[in-house]
């Protein structure tokens, strides 16, 4: 009868684990400071149109990066995400639910989504819209669609300071180390570009940026604009080779099919360009890690949608690494 | 399941490099296992200690972690180089020493005391007990529990991937980022497994059978 006495306060300790465990749960960021002005009154849309929506449940959600400094980085003080990704999602909100763009306060809500599940927490609506250093292409437009472009990145290579060896993309030959992301598109252009380098492919740039300085690998090759990020927290250590050999148009994820929610976003680009709150929110941020301000935004393209998705596939499990062990 | 055979040379390759992975590491934890079962045992407390600090860190952390902080943390400041490859060897034997460890040590307290007593009462030292007396019957007893662990590493080591080591579960990572098909990618690298784990259940089994004692 001993062992138990000693069943039901334990039985109760975990219990009230569980309970703090859960009750703790509800820390995820919002919306940050420093966003510029541009306040509008609260609008309202055709019923039944994405906007009306998420007007109606008081709240949208955003998957963007929490590791890219300049673009969509997790501040660990403030714990808000910030960058200009965070500035374009909320310059967007700031449409639909009127006010101003710094006290959107809960109505807006970021989840981080790491390059591998951008497509699928848009078509399981886990988000309403994506805005993650997310390049346009094709096989993407198979399963999602993009506004904008709202930045035209390239892919870069940062290298140590004290590299001379490395000067672009035709250095990278064989026994050269290239690190970039998992089943993104940069790391996929390394494996058609440098076929002979060895690519290297973690969960996070951040990373790829610790094994450059340790001296693991050789090279990190991504989207200029991340790069730039690194290299400005490392000055003394990181460089920039400085030869862009691609181009990334950033667009913003939305589900596919869905063209009067993506119009409404392609509008509201046209007019932050045109009010120069696009330009405020680079300056703000990009522009502040020393990523020149271009000098006219990308014109966004509106091109017709493949159509609404199929039928919802089955859910796959996304993060097949974190399944085991 | 198109994709399955238009990529199968991928998927080949990624089983090739998960069974090299398994087999390598297993037999290395089977030594290091064996050996602190020994600790663990033995007459020795600072022997004892250290095999009972040793299982109780590394077995109580996730691999995961192991490997982010084997890789990122500790061979950088350790200051000598371990290659990628070996450094994912190095972790998933630690990790799965301390499971072969606490099964062997098992094994040993199944053997009836009197065994050991014998060997002592011939004069026989406590290695020489241990080693010639007592693990020839341990082993018999833990060969179906080592197999879990072996089923089980088979799958753990696709955790390398997170250290960019190729495996299985990166080779199907890759597949369906190159034909933007994850479902079905999964799909098949879940059938690969299979093809994987299967065999190595019978073969346990099959051990288990030519090990076992008449009674």
């Amino acid at each position: 009868m001993r062992k138990q006495r000693w069943l039901f306060p334990i039985v109760l300790l975990t219990v009230a684990l569980m309970g703090a465990a859960c009750s703790s749960k509800d820390d995820s960021p919002t919306v940050g400071g420093g966003t510029t002005g541009s306040t509008t009154a609260k609008p309202s849309f055709q019923p039944g149109s994405t906007m009306a929506a998420i007007q109606a449940k008081g709240k949208i959600v955003v998957g963007t990066k929490f590791d890219q400094p300049g673009l969509g980085q997790k501040n660990p003080l403030t714990n808000q995400v910030e960058g200009f990704d965070v500035e374009i999602a909320k310059l967007i909100a700031v449409k639909i639910f009127g006010g101003d763009p710094s006290d959107l306060g809960s109505k807006i809500e970021f989840i981080e989504t790491p390059s591998p599940v951008r497509e699928t927490v848009i078509e399981q609506g886990t988000v309403d819209m994506v805005v993650a250093t997310y390049t346009i292409n094709d096989a993407r437009k198979q399963r999602i669609d993009f506004a904008g472009p709202y930045y035209l990145a390239g892919q870069d290579i940062m290298v140590k300071k004290d590299n001379t060896t490395i000067t672009g993309v035709e250095s990278l030959v064989a026994g050269v180390t290239v690190c970039s992301v998992r089943s993104s598109t940069p790391a996929g252009r390394i494996k058609e570009k440098a076929p002979a380098a060895t690519l290297i492919e973690y969960d996070t740039y951040s990373q790829c940026k610790d094994d450059l300085l340790n001296g693991n690998v050789d090279a990190v090759s991504t989207d200029n604009s991340i790069l730039l990020g690194f290299v400005a927290a490392n000055p003394n250590e990181l460089k920039l080779v400085g030869k862009k050999f691609s181009d990334e148009p950033y667009g913003i994820g939305v589900k596919r099919g869905d063209d009067v929610f993506r119009n409404f976003v392609n509008d509201r680009l046209e007019e932050i360009y045109a009010s120069g709150d696009w330009k405020k929110a680079f300056e703000s941020t990009l522009g502040k890690l020393g990523v020149p301000t271009p000098a006219t935004p990308p014109a966004v393209d509106r091109y017709t949608s493949a159509g609404p998705a199929p039928a919802p596939t089955t859910t796959v499990a996304e993060a097949t690494t974190t399944t085991t062990g | 399941m198109n994709i399955v055979v238009d990529n199968f040379d991928a998927y080949v390759g990624g089983m090739v490099d998960t069974i090299v992975l398994t087999l390598l590491s297993f037999a290395l934890a089977f030594v290091v296992g064996t050996v602190v079962a020994g600790f663990r045992v033995s007459p020795v407390p600072p022997l004892r200690a250290a095999g009972t600090a040793y299982v109780n860190i590394v077995r109580n952390t996730p691999l995961a972690v192991l490997m982010v902080l084997f890789w990122f943390g500790l061979l950088p400041n350790l200051g000598f180089r371990f290659s990628r490859f070996w450094a994912g060897i190095f972790v998933l034997t630690a990790y799965t020493g301390t499971f072969v460890a606490e099964a062997v040590r098992a094994g040993i307290n199944s053997v009836a005391v009197g065994q050991a007593e014998a060997g002592r009462s011939l004069g026989l030292t406590f290695p020489a007990t241990l080693g010639q007396v007592i693990m020839p019957q341990a082993m018999r007893t833990v060969v179906q529990p080592l197999g879990s662990i072996f089923i089980a590493l088979i799958k753990n080591s696709a955790l390398v991937t997170i250290i960019s080591v190729p495996n299985l579960t990166k080779a199907g990572e890759d597949i369906g980022t190159k034909s933007a098909d994850l479902f079905g990618s999964i799909v098949g690298v879940g059938l690969a497994y299979l093809v994987l784990t299967l065999p190595a259940g019978a073969a346990v089994g099959w051990i288990e059978r030519r090990v076992a004692f008449r009674r």
